[in-house]
């Protein structure tokens, strides 16, 4: 093993602990992001559908632009409202 | 490293101890003295590289791991000790017949041996070894995050993966190679070195050699390093605009003073290109610090069109001792015993061959058509340019009795030109000079604006032009640091 030194400003952590895995989803709120790229409505539509049958709360969030990163008040709004997240992304 | 894990001080023991190695003459010399010591004093033998020197015997220790003679501060062999509580009281370096006898209360050592010798480097402070010895059992004075790659992971592709290379390979900081390369500079590790773009993160020294040791430089290299990192961190260079524009331009780094000799670069045969270590590492140092620290990435806040080869790392010396010159330095109002390095914003470069010139007057006209061309033969004072005279080019000049101040003002003459051949549409080109230029004599350079450096290999009537980019409050200025230890 070789120990090396980080060249960067170490503003990114080195490594990221994953989230502690829901059993089930049921009685979650589950967020769902629209990123405003056409017909991604819906996509998400039946993602929300299939979700609500597994027993989850959605709600729906949409930011202004694909073009540019979601609004800090909006990341806030998501993860202090919502159990779990999909991190996905489809073009 | 907390310091509760490192390695206790292990103690020397008590009497007369001579530290010694085999690889050294005057240790070889004094194996007698070391014999009668031990039969008349009971002196034990430390020795640091021959476990059976100066015998096979059970009163010569090997100091395996160095880490007696790290521990008491040896550095020359043989040192000669008083030991009490484990603890050297009193001690003597070298073979001094008179300062072995008062030492050691004895008379007559070493009969038919000279007088004095000086002794040998002690293997504890060799620079082979220093930085490993250091980490091991003092622990370390760093801060950087410690960032471990596994067993498994080899560590070229692990560095890589990480997004810390610029593309070519880069050498694995490790804290030894690091402490290595901060022992060139009296620069306290923890000082702030320069606030670098683009994200304009406070960079420490320390920062500075890791990302030293990954380009691949030498510790002597380092201090260029800083001071370049200094000098295109102000506002005047304006990194970030050099980072951030289309234009496929970069910091050129020209070393001058004494500094150039000292630490090998080359001012010689293919003092642009490839092959010498200092000229390759200390502008690709430079990069490195800014991907990294900064967070300057092509195709994040880096929005070159095409980039170029200099965006790797574009740095040379001057040749001083050959030209009949001032030095680009001397020119910027530095003098000749001071080491210093000037940034200047360029692409990459392109030669004029000129092999028919016989007199000073037509190399510097074709020059100036050269000249005239970078960027745009139709833009005008808002770019600088660097202009690299060879040495063969240069003799032209010597021959006529030119100097830097005369060629200067003989070229400027001779890249003014008129405004109305220049206009915006005229000769069917839509770029051009505004119609204020109308009936003007328009210079291509602001006075200043044409760095002039004599570098490269004694044979080729070639010059090499490095475009530059904007200049002024608007762009970049070249800027001028000293290089300091």
């Amino acid at each position: 093993m070789t120990t090396v030194l980080d060249p960067t400003s170490e503003q990114a952590p080195a490594a990221r602990e994953l989230a502690t895995r829901p059993e089930s989803l049921a009685g979650l709120t589950v967020g769902l992001l629209d990123i405003s790229k056409p017909r991604g409505n819906v996509f998400l539509d039946r993602v929300s559908e299939r979700l609500s049958g597994l027993g989850a709360t959605v709600n729906r969030y949409t930011k202004p632009t694909f073009t540019k990163p979601a609004p800090i008040d909006l990341r806030h709004e998501i993860a202090t409202t919502c159990d779990a997240v999909i991190e996905a992304l489809a073009d | 490293m907390m310091s509760s894990d490192l390695p206790p001080v292990p103690p020397l023991p008590d009497g007369l101890v001579a530290v010694v190695k085999r690889d050294c003459p005057t240790c070889e010399l004094v194996a007698p003295v070391l014999s009668d010591l031990h039969e008349r004093a009971d002196l034990t033998v430390i020795t640091q590289d021959d476990p059976h020197f100066p015998a096979e015997a059970d009163w010569v220790h090997h100091d395996t791991d160095l880490a007696l003679s790290w521990h008491h501060d040896i550095e020359t062999v043989p040192t000669l000790l008083q030991v009490s509580g484990g603890v050297g009281e009193q001690r003597t370096v070298g073979w001094s017949r008179s300062e072995w006898e008062q030492l050691s209360g004895l008379d007559g050592l070493g009969r038919g041996l000279p007088d004095w010798r000086p002794g040998c480097g002690s293997l504890s402070v060799d620079p082979a070894h220093a930085g490993e010895l250091a980490v091991r059992f003092s622990g370390s004075s760093l801060q950087s995050r410690r960032v471990e790659l596994a067993s498994l992971e080899d560590e070229w592709e692990a560095m890589w993966d990480r997004g810390w290379s610029d593309g070519l390979p880069v050498v694995p900081p490790t804290e030894a190679r690091v402490l290595r390369m901060l022992e060139s500079t009296t620069r306290d590790p923890s000082e702030v070195a320069a606030v670098v773009p683009p994200s304009l993160v406070e960079c420490t020294v320390e920062k500075v050699a890791v990302n030293a040791v990954m380009a691949g430089c030498a510790p002597e290299h380092l201090p260029v390093v800083i001071a370049a990192l200094e000098a295109v961190c102000t506002d005047e260079f304006n990194m970030h605009g050099v980072l951030a524009t289309t234009m496929s331009v970069g910091p050129v780094l020209v070393v001058n003073g004494p500094v150039a000799e000292r630490i090998g670069m080359n001012s010689g045969i293919n003092s642009l290109g490839q092959g010498n270590r200092a000229n390759s590492t200390i502008g690709r140092a430079l990069q490195l610090v800014v991907r990294n620290v900064g967070g300057g990435h092509p195709g994040g806040v880096d929005r070159a069109t095409f980039g170029s080869p200099a965006k790797v790392g574009f740095c040379f010396a001057e040749d001083e001792a050959g030209s009949p010159w001032t030095s680009l330095a001397e020119s910027r109002g530095w003098r000749a015993d001071q080491s210093t390095v000037t940034v200047f914003t360029g692409e990459s470069p392109r030669i004029l061959a000129d092999e028919r010139s016989r007199t000073p007057e037509s190399l510097t006209k074709h020059l100036a058509q050269a000249l005239q061309a970078t960027v745009s033969p139709r833009m005008m004072l808002g770019m600088d340019a660097m202009l690299v005279l060879s040495p063969e080019h240069m003799a032209r000049y010597a021959d006529a009795g030119w100097s830097r101040d005369r060629f200067t003002e003989e070229l400027s003459a001779e890249l003014t030109f008129d405004g109305d051949d220049l206009l915006a549409g005229a000769g069917g080109i839509a770029a051009g000079l505004p119609p204020t230029a109308a009936g003007q004599r328009i210079p291509k350079f602001r006075p200043g604006g044409l760095l002039v450096v004599h570098s490269g290999g004694p044979a080729g009537l070639f010059s090499a032009i490095i475009g530059g980019w904007a200049n002024g409050p608007r762009g970049s200025d070249p800027v001028t640091r000293e290089i300091t230890p």
